[in-house]
């Protein structure tokens, strides 16, 4: 029983990861129609922007959890600005090349700089050691990071469904010309939103820095999980890619923990998890089909 | 109020609007009437800002606004009523209405819309969608009076609605005019059209074939119905 309920536990703290990463993804997709793969990028540069500021400038965890947001969701705005504007009226695989080839270079970056080996980043101090939650202990860091994405989500859940802001991105996401037409301009909200999904990855990449190696390839490994979550619960749903996001992590924590005689049906579990939504429901869990223009 | 000149609009290598002028005096109310591909709904979403590839000049007041894009123009005083009646599945009832910034002199207050539609009021909670087709376009047309929108552009308000609501919306729009709201619909309803409107303009293969009055009309009905089609 409590071996269950570690390993629930844990899947939910992954899953915290990916319902971050897909949230970003999600609200990028629903107002400019991109598809970001350098979502993981952004996240590897949020992991690695924490150690090297703390490595080299003693900046604490609780520093770079405010500054790495701030910063790469700045510099996503100036990248969309600058370029993911002028591509999207284009074919959208220009948008998909851009994409993946910038996610290359800030590897390589990266890499050239810090070589492939993962960098220990410690856990700070206030979050170290376990709570006990009587039947089990959990690591407090993990507690800290389960709890404080849950409230993001709910956070962002809250301003997308109940102020004037997400009403104006709701309706821009569903209708981009009609809402054009009742007096709004759409465009001066893509860039902001933007921003606001990259800083999202990239906090996601600080919170994983104590917990994960970080490395130059840590987002490619997990990007691709995350784009089956976003396809899970319907491209473009705000509740889909974060019930997904969960969904998949406690998915993977029970493959690993009870298929583990299986490492071929445990690795693979989350795609023949997508394979059958997709069967079942084309345009994932939550999601609904394009109205037309 | 309103004036286009000289309007041309494609799609793609296909010309749909030839050269229209035409004019509609501020408190008017004036139809466009046509067979289906006649250019009629072309020629509302140029107004609006909504067709790219076109010629010719739209001013508004004597402002030219063909260059303006389409929020610019709703902030202008143009209020969008599209044929898909443009309900927001995402958005409630009441989030559909107060969507557009108010933009005009006299806007209806949301009391005075949920006073004269009570079933919005007791939807206003729900996704918009979940409205009949005759609640969706009431909600459609107290949208743009709640924006406060100077001129209406209406794609065929009365389609596919049961005479009671057609009689509504005609009651609604003569309720707008009665304010000093100007108004440019596309209708196939004559009986309708010669019920709200004061002027007519007949549309065939992307030109202004006639400009009629009521009387026109009601006169040239049975000829007209057989030349729509209908």
């Amino acid at each position: 029983m409590s071996g269950f309920l570690q390993n629930t536990f844990n899947g939910l703290v992954g899953g915290a990861f990916y319902a971050l990463l897909a949230l970003g993804l999600a609200v990028i997709f629903g107002m400019l129609r991109v598809v970001n793969f350098a979502h993981g990028a952004f996240y590897m540069l949020g992991a690695f922007g924490a150690y090297v500021l703390l490595a080299e400038a003693g900046v604490p965890f609780w520093a770079a959890l405010v500054i790495m947001p701030l910063a790469l969701g700045l510099l996503g705005m100036a990248l969309e600005r600058a370029v993911i504007h002028r591509l999207a009226r284009l074919d959208p695989l220009y948008n998909f090349l851009f994409t993946f080839g910038l996610t290359l270079i800030l590897q390589d970056l990266v890499k050239s700089r810090y070589g492939v080996q993962s960098s220990p980043y410690a856990t700070p101090a206030e979050l170290s050691g376990t709570v006990d939650f009587g039947l089990f202990d959990f690591p407090t860091y993990r507690v800290f990071i389960l709890g404080f994405t849950v409230l993001l989500c709910v956070a962002v859940w809250w301003v997308l469904g109940r102020t004037r802001i997400g009403t104006v991105v709701r309706a821009a996401t569903e209708r981009p010309e009609l809402t054009r037409a009742f007096g709004i301009d759409v465009g001066r909200w893509v860039t902001p939103v933007f921003g606001f999904g990259i800083a999202l990855a990239g906090l996601a990449g600080v919170l994983a820095a104590p917990m994960r190696a970080v490395n130059p390839l840590m987002g490619a490994d997990l990007i691709i999980v995350v784009f089956a979550v976003v396809v899970i619960g319907g491209l473009g749903s705000i509740f889909g890619s974060v019930a997904a996001g969960f969904g998949i992590g406690l998915v993977q924590a029970w493959g690993e923990a009870y298929l583990s005689d299986f490492p071929i049906v445990s690795q693979t579990v989350v795609f023949v998890v997508m394979a059958a939504v997709l069967l079942w429901r084309p345009a994932g869990l939550f999601g609904r089909e394009e109205a037309p223009a | 109020m309103l004036r286009i000149e000289n309007l041309s609009a494609w799609y793609g290598e296909a010309q749909v609007l030839r050269e229209v002028s035409l004019e509609v005096a501020a408190g008017e109310v004036v139809t466009l009437v046509g067979r289906n591909g006649a250019g009629k709904s072309t020629l509302l979403r140029s107004v609006m800002g909504l067709h790219s590839g076109q010629r010719g000049t739209v001013t508004l007041d004597g402002r030219d606004i063909t260059r303006l894009p389409a929020y610019q123009r709703a902030r202008a005083g143009l209020g969008w009523v599209p044929d898909d009646r443009g309900a927001y599945a995402t958005l409630t009832v009441t989030e559909n209405l107060t969507l557009p910034p108010r933009v005009g002199p006299d806007p209806w207050s949301l009391d005075r819309i949920y006073a004269a539609f009570p079933a919005l009021h007791t939807r206003r909670d729900s996704p918009a969608t979940l409205l009949s087709g005759g609640e969706q376009q009431m909600l459609a047309l107290a949208r743009v009076l709640r924006m406060g929108a100077r001129l209406l552009l209406c794609d065929e308000p009365t389609e596919g609605l049961s005479p009671l609501l057609v009689r509504q919306v005609g009651d609604l729009l003569r309720e707008a005019k009665r304010h000093g709201v100007t108004v440019l619909l596309v209708e196939q309803n004559l009986h309708f059209a010669t019920g709200v409107a004061d002027r007519h303009y007949l549309l065939a293969e992307g030109r202004v074939a006639a400009a009629m009055d009521n009387s026109e009309v009601r006169s040239r009905e049975r000829e007209l119905l057989a030349y729509l089609g209908i």
